[in-house]
């Protein structure tokens, strides 16, 4: 109604609700692929295939995720997953926060070379690095390890990390820390008490882009694991693909187990990431 | 009075301190590879040399004569080009039609929106891809009987990919898929700082919608724009989890973007120097795209 009364005041601008309409139009479009995939998941192996399709649930059957889940080595590359991610987080958060607050608070020479190479490196597609990647990771001993995996990922986080968290930082006034050195604290006690606090926020919406990059990279993983327990859930999903040809019931039940964290997370924090992309990464 | 320049150097020491971990990490694990990418692309390393450790001998400028000659090398350039242009556009143009609208409709439908953007932008590259080939699949696949569903259309047991044009246009629709959420949700952010003020004023002057969007709310959301078109500019050239997965692991020739190209003459033919070689010429192309982007982002970062 409130809205009806506004349009009046705005010639020239057709009513809402055609908006309204298009928008859930849009949204189902978008949104069919992970409703098809999640329903697949559910439906017992003889409805999957048959024709015409039926586009609403019934006869719901968890038989897909115990196929799915049931494989070998699922439980160990969920394992490895959840290190990996973790691992890749916690370094790119310590080491970025670092160099975030360096860029926040400090003019110094060589901060604009600085800027340069964080942004230019942020360009470089990991798939043309990943022959050096591999031959520096083989000299180092570090191919078929966890560590190796995360070392990577973090240098591929960082630049986003320390980009997007430079901008937290610096939306928090400089006063306050002064006010807590004038009172006594250092310049450590002030970062801990004051900055680190505020910072929250930032920290995880940053954490959460860390962790999806590293739960969906393939390629490195896939040339660098070589040992089946070792390997990450995009790989499982990918050998889930090749070996069971057209179980695609199980195929989107893995699908669906694989997104289900890294979708949880960002639904959960969707708030906090957009307020990231509006102060960290856009305004610059 | 020995505190004070003790602890001023400190000061001006400090940056650097804070900043040494990251230029590091860097050095070590992307830097030194990089060097070692372009050296390896003046070198002839096949599988002997990486197992043996010897080094690999000097060729000089014979890896990139080999593949700058070679016809192949030309169509893979350019499909990888026109491939990069057309999901650009499209996920730029629907992108930004879709941040418009969720401007125009009311909360909860933007809401709802914004979930579902949320959730396709979380999925990963290889759960896509497997869903787009169930949506796809030539037997059973919903896409399939859907479009047989118009009149004049029997697509039943169709399979795309038998065509690289119609291939191309499925891997080009999760491409698309998956990348649209980021656009569209950093250009809602960049159009929801516009003070409506001011495309208000521009009608109330007898501007017509075209006009002020044109003049008016375009320019302002300019900046984002052209930094999130670059972006996806580089990302879209850089394509190979989706033709990989797409295509089982085992893309045909049909199917090489540049990407993919250097990575099967790394790993699968053991030419590692001539897949150097590759990425080399792939990231040389690139950079005409990251001057741009390089050039907006430092001006976003002086204005403020």
């Amino acid at each position: 109604m409130t809205s009806g009364q506004r349009q009046k005041a705005r010639p020239g601008r057709p009513p809402r609700r055609r908006y309204d309409v298009l928008g859930l139009l849009v949204a189902a479009v978008v949104g069919f692929p992970v409703y098809w995939m999640v329903l697949t998941a559910f439906r017992p192996a003889t409805e999957i295939l048959s024709l015409p399709p039926e586009f609403w649930p019934s006869r719901p059957t968890l038989d897909n995720f115990a196929r799915a889940m049931g494989t070998e080595t699922f439980w160990a590359n969920v394992r490895s997953s959840a290190v990996i991610g973790v691992g890749t987080v916690l370094a790119s958060l310590l080491v970025g926060t670092l160099a975030a607050f360096a860029l926040a608070r400090f003019q110094f020479a060589g901060r604009k070379a600085f800027v340069m190479v964080i942004l230019t490196v942020q360009m470089i597609p990991l798939a043309a690095l990943i022959i050096p990647v591999y031959l520096l990771l083989n000299e180092a001993g570090l191919t078929d390890s966890l560590a190796g995996v995360i070392l990577t990922y973090l240098v591929f986080t960082l630049p986003f990390t320390v980009w997007m968290l430079r901008g937290f930082v610096a939306a928090i006034p400089v006063e306050l820390e002064e006010a807590a050195m004038v009172d006594g604290c250092g310049r450590l006690g002030a970062f801990v008490r004051v900055v680190l606090p505020l910072l929250a926020p930032g920290l995880v919406a940053t954490s959460v882009f860390a962790m999806v990059q590293a739960w969906n990279e393939y390629v490195l993983v896939y040339v660098l694991l070589s040992t089946p327990e070792k390997q990450t859930l995009s790989i499982w999903l990918v050998s889930f693909q090749t070996s069971f040809g057209t179980d695609y019931g199980g195929l989107m039940a893995g699908a669906t187990l694989t997104a289900l964290p890294v979708v949880a997370f960002f639904l959960v924090l969707q708030r906090k990431i957009a307020a990231g992309l509006a102060s960290g990464a856009v305004k610059g | 009075m020995s505190a004070e320049p003790v602890r001023r150097r400190l000061r001006s020491v400090l940056p650097y301190l804070l900043i040494a971990p990251t230029v590091l990490a860097l050095v070590v694990v992307l830097g030194y590879p990089l060097v070692d990418m372009v050296t390896l692309a003046f070198q002839d390393m096949t599988r002997k040399e990486l197992f043996s450790g010897s080094a690999p001998p000097w060729v000089g400028l014979r890896q990139f004569r080999t593949i700058l000659g070679d016809r192949f090398f030309w169509t893979v350039v350019l499909r990888t080009v026109l491939f990069a242009v057309v999901c650009v556009t499209l996920t730029m143009v629907l992108g930004l039609l879709v941040a418009l609208l969720m401007r125009r409709a009311s909360p909860w439908v933007r809401a709802v929106l914004t979930s579902v953007l949320v959730a396709v932008w979380a999925m990963p590259v290889m759960v896509a891809a497997a869903v787009f080939r169930w949506l796809f699949d030539a037997d059973y696949g919903v896409i399939n009987w859907l479009l047989s569903q118009l009149p004049g259309v029997d697509l039943a047991r169709h399979n795309w990919f038998t065509d690289p044009w119609q291939g191309f246009a499925v891997i080009a629709a999760v491409v698309v898929w998956g990348s649209l959420p980021f656009a569209a949700i950093t250009l809602r952010a960049a159009l929801a700082q516009i003070p409506p003020e001011l495309e208000e004023a521009a009608l109330i002057d007898g501007a017509r919608p075209s006009q002020v969007f044109r003049y008016v709310t375009f320019p302002a959301v300019k900046p984002v724009f052209v930094v999130v078109t670059t972006l996806m500019t580089i990302w879209d050239f850089g394509v190979f989890n989706q033709v990989w997965l797409m295509r089982g692991g085992q893309p045909e020739r049909e199917y090489y973007l540049l990407g993919v190209y250097s990575f099967i003459e790394s790993f699968a033919v053991n030419r590692y120097s001539t897949g150097a070689a590759i990425a080399v010429v792939t990231v040389v192309l690139l950079l005409a795209g990251a001057v741009v982007y390089l050039r907006q982002m430092l001006r976003l970062g002086e204005a403020e």
